[in-house]
């Protein structure tokens, strides 16, 4: 059984169809990287399984169990299970990275403020940041915020982590920082759901790739697969135009 | 004149005219200060009634949004007179403190909520998506996040408003109630020189209105920073 399954899963931004019958499957401990030109509906997909953006039809399922996400506690517990790391950080303005990191295992989570404090501190080290547990995000480059944002959905100890275009609003030298971040993870067995136009770096770390256009997935397979032998056109001019840059 | 001014001064000042202008302040500082803070939680609780994140019942949001801009487009004498007259259509037996009372409340809350809607819009949408992936709930959201970062956007305007306000509180002496412009012109009906009577008043009003400019200030510096970004 499938670690995370989507099936037929269909969205649209009020008359506009933006995801159209995706399917996938995720194993635990795998991870999939998202392709393809801007507007396909990568990010979309990752705010569809989060429930930012209600599906249309079709179905996410964690381990069999099936996400119903008209249902206010079937999503919860679903969210419990996710952990989303957004392009733009979205950490919250008035905390400290320190307490970006520990307000949702306290609050929500109700665990001993001690316990999560402790954890905060030794993710924020893990991530490169021990020194800045005290900073607030608009004391951060953009790249230590989103080692931050990655350190507080790893609070969350989540199932399945899902990161978009986490680079992608970043200067180039602060690119491989955070990616090195998420190397670090990928070793761990972390399951992941990775956007990312960073194509050296997916072909590095997925296990599979899906390409996207259009609200589709065109294409799924491995890394060698989708860059070097394409099976279909969209993905070929794709890759073309990509590796040519 | 000034001479003139001076010799009326221990009369003016004398006991039962300051017993009169303490009675007009007070009721000045309590229509002021009630009438804000009441207004400003009704106005709060409106502003969240007409945010998509906190309210989806669409009666509520077109309800509190035609509240606020029909009592933000009245002048307040004719709010005044309209409080005035529903009360006598309801056959309520009120006393005109309490008809200027309800009246700034209304004009208040009007206000204080496109304030604090002004506030809760000016914080990205991307602060509301990260508290609902992480199962935050839309009122912790709201305490926990949002509001923290509002305060900036919503204590200078709101201050700015109490102060008018206060000073709108003088229209009061329209229909008889006693604050501090209605005691002034009784005095001055008395026979009083209208600089002693307006001057003092104009003090008056200052050392209300100065206090309540410091206070926003202080209030601006310690709650409203979530950028503490060193000197």
């Amino acid at each position: 059984m499938a670690h995370l399954a989507v099936d037929q899963l269909s969205a649209r931004y009020g008359s506009q169809p933006v995801l159209a019958d995706v399917n996938f499957s995720v194993e635990k401990g795998e991870i999939v990287c998202l392709i393809g030109p801007s507007g396909s509906g990568k990010s979309t997909l990752l705010r569809v399984l989060v429930g930012l953006l209600k599906p249309e039809k079709g179905a996410v399922s964690i381990d069999g169990e099936k996400i119903d996400y008209a249902s206010k506690s079937a999503l919860r517990r679903a969210r419990d299970r996710f952990a989303i790391v957004f392009q733009q950080y979205n950490l919250f303005q008035n905390m400290t990275a320190l307490r970006n990191v520990t307000i949702t295992p306290e609050i929500v989570r109700k665990r001993p403020l001690s316990e999560v404090a402790a954890q905060g501190r030794a993710l924020l080290a893990k991530v490169g940041l021990a020194d800045k547990v005290d900073a607030y995000p608009d004391m951060l480059s953009g790249g230590q915020q989103q080692r931050v944002a990655i350190a507080r959905a790893l609070a969350l100890n989540p199932e399945i982590l899902l990161l978009d275009e986490v680079t992608s609003a970043l200067d180039p030298e602060l690119v491989t920082e955070v990616l090195d971040s998420i190397r670090a993870l990928a070793k761990e067995g972390m399951t992941m759901l990775i956007v990312s136009h960073e194509m050296a770096f997916v072909r590095e770390i997925a296990t599979t790739v899906l390409f996207m256009a259009d609200g589709r997935i065109v294409e799924s397979g491995p890394p060698d697969q989708i860059f070097d032998r394409p099976q279909t056109e969209r993905a070929r001019d794709f890759t073309a135009k990509i590796l040519r840059h | 004149m000034l001479q003139s001014i001076i010799d009326e001064a221990p009369r003016f000042f004398g006991y039962y005219n300051l017993l009169f202008l303490g009675e007009a302040l007070l009721n000045t500082l309590t229509l002021s200060a009630f009438g804000a803070a009441a207004g400003f939680l009704i106005g709060a609780a409106l502003a969240t009634l007409r945010h998509p994140r906190l309210f989806g019942f669409l009666p509520f949001r077109i309800l509190s949004t035609g509240y606020v801009e029909l009592f933000r487009r009245i002048p307040f004498l004719i709010k005044l007179m309209c409080v005035f007259f529903l009360f006598q259509i309801a056959g309520l037996k009120v006393s005109m403190y309490v008809v200027a009372l309800t009246t700034v409340i209304l004009s208040a809350a009007a206000f204080s909520s496109e304030i604090v809607r002004a506030g809760l819009e000016s914080i990205h949408a991307n602060q509301w998506d990260a508290a609902e992936t992480m199962n935050f709930g839309p009122w912790r959201t709201l305490f926990r996040v949002v509001l923290p970062q509002a305060w900036r956007v919503i204590l200078p305007p709101s201050f700015s408003f109490t102060i008018g306000f206060i000073k709108s509180t003088s229209i009061a002496s329209q229909i008889g109630v006693l604050e501090l412009t209605y005691a002034a012109k009784v005095l001055n009906t008395k026979g009083f020189s209208a600089i002693l009577c307006f001057g003092s008043i104009l003090i008056l009003y200052f050392l209300i209105c100065y206090p309540t400019k410091l206070l926003g200030e202080y209030l601006e510096r310690n709650l409203g920073p979530s950028r503490r970004r060193p000197a």
